[in-house]
């Protein structure tokens, strides 16, 4: 199967502003973007650049616009877009080149909502006891890989500086864990003028999650805890 | 680095506004941006009717003349484009709230705009209707 894949290109030394640049390349329908990305790259034009690492959507690497729409290039078929294709780099960051952005911001506000257990009680004997429904309440969100797939694709992200889902996401992964001993600061840290409340329930977190996360849903869940709770 | 040359790198970016016309629009996205566009319609109306009761103040030859201005044809059919703004506000809101505090909506978010379009031509037609038939007599 013949495509076009039609790809957004930006070298910072050399360009003034994105241009883009089409490809024709025979592919298997059942290949992945990805491929053709890795196909254009050996084959036709070394210089284009992408991230991509274990090409089977878990390192979260390859998030990148995909006809529009946020997506890993490692999930998503050929022939689920059709014989064209465009591929542009993830919007609300710095284009370091091509399709890779600079992530730094995305991390900063991961670590800003201090993604880890705290809990400064002496350890029991054993495990720490927490029955399957405690379990449950976060399982949702234990599966976010950080590609920034849903803090780019809010509309929220692109024009303010805020938290962003993927960083909610992971502080809910401990605000709903009953070993974590840290609600009330990461409650406070959500509640800020840039926490939760700027999410405005768009939803294109949600669309957009390669790992099918309830991404506004947990969004939704803190807003209320923190509604019920702190006030 | 002081071997390094002085060459200009430059800073691409895509955010702001413009980042919109690079993200093709789930229909969260399209409810969302109607809302913020009727908002701000509704918010321009009303300090349009906030400066026109101010008016009263100059006494009633002045009000009445600007009342003369809210006969003319083009304000009657924006009239019509109000109320549709504020008909589409008024069931988004709805639809927001349900999201808020109903934990289940988050599951039928792209039902409940669908529902909300549908009662938003079901209040709508009728009142167009009665508004068109209003300027044309
Ligand atoms: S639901 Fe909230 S976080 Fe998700 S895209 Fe919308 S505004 Fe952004
Ligand atoms: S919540 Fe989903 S889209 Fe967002 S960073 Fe995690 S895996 Fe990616
Ligand atoms: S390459 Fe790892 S998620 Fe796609």
């Amino acid at each position: 199967m013949l495509v076009t894949v039609r790809v957004q290109r930006f070298n910072p030394e050399t360009d003034s502003k994105p241009y883009y640049q089409e490809y024709t390349v025979e592919v298997e329908p059942t290949d992945r973007v990805l491929d053709a990305l890795n196909y254009i790259k050996w084959y036709h034009d070394g210089t284009l650049t992408f991230r991509r690492s274990c090409a089977h959507g878990v390192c979260g690497s390859d998030a990148m616009r995909i006809n529009g729409r946020n997506r890993l290039a490692c999930k998503v078929l050929i022939k689920d877009l059709g014989p064209k294709i465009t591929v542009e780099p993830l919007l609300g960051f710095r284009i370091i080149r091509d399709l890779v952005v600079d992530m730094e911001p995305f991390f900063a506000q991961y670590r800003a909502v201090m993604p880890y257990l705290i809990n400064d009680e002496p350890p029991p004997v054993r495990e720490r006891l927490q029955s399957p429904e405690e379990r449950e309440l976060y399982d949702d969100t234990t599966k976010c890989i950080l590609c920034a797939c849903c803090t780019s694709a809010c509309p929220i992200f692109w024009t303010t500086e805020w938290l962003g889902p993927a960083a909610i996401v992971n502080a809910h992964r401990f605000l709903f864990d009953s070993r974590d001993r840290a609600t009330e600061e990461r409650l406070a840290i959500l509640n800020q003028k840039f926490g939760v409340w700027r999410c405005r329930t768009i939803f294109n977190c949600t669309e957009a999650c390669p790992r099918g996360i309830q991404v506004t849903n947990a969004i939704e869940q803190v807003k209320r805890r923190i509604l019920f709770e702190q006030s | 680095m002081t071997t390094e040359t002085a060459r200009e790198v430059r800073q691409v970016s895509s955010r702001g506004l413009g980042a919109y016309r690079g993200y093709r629009p789930p229909p969260g996205m399209i409810s969302w941006a109607l809302h913020r566009v009727t908002g701000l319609g509704v918010l321009l109306f009303l300090l349009l009717h906030i400066v026109d009761i101010f008016l009263v103040n100059y006494g009633p030859e002045t009000f009445n003349e600007l009342l003369f201005l809210y006969r003319h044809p083009v304000f009657r059919i924006g009239e019509i484009v109000l109320v549709a703004g504020l008909y589409y506000h008024a069931a988004n809101g709805v639809r927001i709230i349900l999201i808020d505090f109903w934990p289940q909506a988050y599951r039928y978010e792209r039902q409940l705009f669908y529902g909300v379009i549908a009662v938003f031509l079901l209040a709508f037609v009728p009142t167009a209707i009665l508004m068109i038939r209003a300027i044309l007599v």
